[in-house]
């Protein structure tokens, strides 16, 4: 009798403590994430809302809230028939070409890194510098690099006899390609490391077998190698393909979207009409379009990822 | 099998020193940027390419970037302030939050993280004039601690720290609490210690993209007294024009710090890379 009693006090000593302890969680572990749950509503959720709301409307926000009027889709359609924002569209799919090709080349250089060299993380560390370098200061030594007449590049191409060279970003026929070549070169050090992690989970003994059986590099390369990589390609063709959506700065910097809109892409053109149009509801507008087009990237790879990556 | 071991390594020697050149003009940009910083500004397109400058004009033309009429001194302050200060922030808040995530058990927890990492998919030009419309009803244009609140809200940084706070012990954290430490203890002396490499990449990842932030010093700050590095070089070539030489030692005085930083850091950085895959 008396034990049960003890049993059944001490029960409920138990209980009030599990209680105290639950209820000592609930507010620890509120307080611990209030400041990223409160900055991250107020400085990200409440403004993405925010730009749904003001595409709907056509409003300068300078001229004050009393100057804003609701005008339904209008702003998505004059959007989809200015040339400007369409021409971005298209320079923004040719600007996607540098994934597949900066990833090919980056998985060859990670390839030879990983097993055939001497001092590998130096190696790594030269390919990675001009990823971490300021995209401006990298903006400014290729706006000379590629001077038309006077710069090292095209003085180096005339010495070695080439007419008629190229005109880089002077030019709108090779101005896309040159950005190009910067997006490779700098984002060669991130995909070239990723892809180095990746190999070291690959097996030995694979490539091992596959020599016993006199296979060639190559050979090993294609059925081993590529294959053995695909989820670190995926992850890095959604990232790289994301980034091409982002590259403000070098635009910004290199060529102001120039010559004759031929590097012009839509977060260019969406700080163009935002900052320096002053074109609130339109500007938001181009802002939808551009979070739609990665929120469908980033859903792709949820998806596609586990159609056709090999784990 | 001794001559097979030597040929191995002869062939990798080979592979080194090809890849080296490689390497080397792989950073030629880099190289010329360096070397046109040291020359006159008649040499600085002179071809074929001195490498090494015959007429030096380093310190000259590095005086007029740290002490001319665009002072780098004061970029350089203002950089240094804004990422060491959001460096801080943003690792204390993501930390905070990453261990509550892992190791508390509170109600809804599950749904308030998916709140987290949806902020994560939300590209940054999406919401920027939303924010610049926010922070100019509460005047916080034109100011660093507008700048530094951008940035201290990661949801990478929650989502990277998460993974390594769950990595560590639960039975730890059980008797840190039997002997009657409160949560905000066991985070600060048991679990935080544990975790002191996560935190290490993660800050040095954050000051590396707060450094090189170019897009939001430049919508958001409006006084040149404020301005960071990234606008200040901005500022600084547009006020020397077709000055190559200047612009180049400008260039440079951006670069370095981050490059020393990152040589240093380097292995953290690259495991930082190869663990979140993700870019800033």
């Amino acid at each position: 009798m008396r034990s049960g009693s003890e049993a059944s006090q001490e029960r409920v000593v138990e209980e009030k403590k599990a209680r105290m302890n639950s209820w000592k969680d609930n507010v620890s572990g509120y307080l611990f994430i209030a400041p990223m749950l409160i900055g991250s509503t107020i400085l990200i959720l409440y403004p993405i809302v925010a730009s749904f709301i003001l595409s709907l409307t056509d409003w300068n926000f300078v001229s004050g809230l009393e100057g804003a009027s609701f005008v339904g889709l209008d702003n998505f359609i004059t959007l989809f028939n200015n040339p400007v924002f369409l021409k971005g569209l298209v320079n923004n799919f040719i600007l996607l070409l540098v994934v597949p090709g900066g990833l090919l080349l980056s998985l060859v250089l990670a390839v030879i890194i990983n097993k055939n060299v001497y001092f590998k993380d130096g190696f790594k560390v030269i390919y990675f510098m001009p990823y971490i370098s300021s995209t401006v200061a990298i903006a400014l030594v290729f706006q000379v690099l590629f001077h038309p007449s006077e710069g090292p590049i095209n003085q180096f191409l005339m010495s070695i006899g080439v007419e008629n060279v190229p005109q880089w970003i002077a030019d709108p026929a090779w101005a896309l390609p040159s950005v190009m070549i910067i997006i490779v070169w700098t984002q060669i050090g991130f995909q070239l490391i990723l892809y180095i992690a990746a190999l070291q989970n690959i097996p030995p003994e694979l490539y091992e077998a596959a020599e016993v059986d006199g296979a060639s590099a190559l050979y090993k390369f294609r059925k081993i190698t590529v294959p053995l990589v695909t989820p670190t390609t995926f992850l890095l063709l959604i990232q790289g393909i994301v980034h091409t959506f982002k590259v403000f700065d070098l635009i910004n910097v290199l060529t102001e979207g120039g010559p004759a809109n031929a590097t012009t892409i839509p977060v260019f053109y969406l700080y163009e009409q935002a900052f320096e149009e002053l074109k609130t509801g339109y500007s938001s507008a181009i802002a939808v379009v551009l979070f739609i087009i990665l929120v469908v990237i980033t859903i792709t790879q949820w998806f596609g990822q586990k159609k056709w990556v090999n784990y | 099998m001794e001559q097979v071991f030597r040929r191995i390594n002869v062939s990798k020697l080979l592979v080194t020193i090809v890849m080296t050149i490689v390497g080397i003009i792989f950073l030629l940009p880099f190289l010329w940027m360096i070397s046109a910083s040291f020359k006159v500004e008649a040499e600085v397109l002179a071809y074929p390419i001195e490498w090494i400058p015959s007429t030096w004009n380093a310190v000259e033309n590095y005086k007029e970037v740290w002490f001319g009429s665009n002072s780098f001194l004061l970029y350089y302050w203002n950089s240094i302030k804004v990422s060491f200060l959001t460096t801080f922030v943003s690792v204390f808040f993501s930390s905070i939050a990453a261990y509550s995530f892992a190791k508390i058990h509170f109600k809804g927890r599950d749904v308030l993280f998916l709140i987290v990492l949806l902020t994560y998919m939300i590209p940054p030009q999406a919401i920027i004039v939303p924010q610049y419309l926010l922070y100019s009803s509460v005047g916080l244009i034109d100011t660093h601690l507008g700048l530094i609140l951008l940035n201290s809200f990661s949801a990478f940084g929650t989502f990277m720290l998460r993974q390594f706070f769950m990595g560590v012990n639960d039975e730890i954290i059980e008797s840190a609490k039997m002997d009657g430490a409160g949560h905000f203890r066991t985070f600060f002396s048991i679990a935080l210690p544990l975790v002191k490499p996560a935190i290490a990449t993660y800050a040095i990842l954050r000051f590396i993209w707060t450094w090189n932030d170019y897009q939001n010093p430049l919508i958001f700050l409006r006084s040149e007294h404020l301005y960071t590095i990234q606008i200040g070089i901005e500022q600084f070539a547009d006020a020397h024009g077709s000055i190559y030489s200047l612009m180049m030692a400008a260039a440079v005085s951006a670069v370095i710090p981050l490059l020393i930083v990152f040589v240093v850091g380097q292995k953290r950085v690259i495991e930082g890379i190869s663990l979140g895959g993700v870019k800033g």
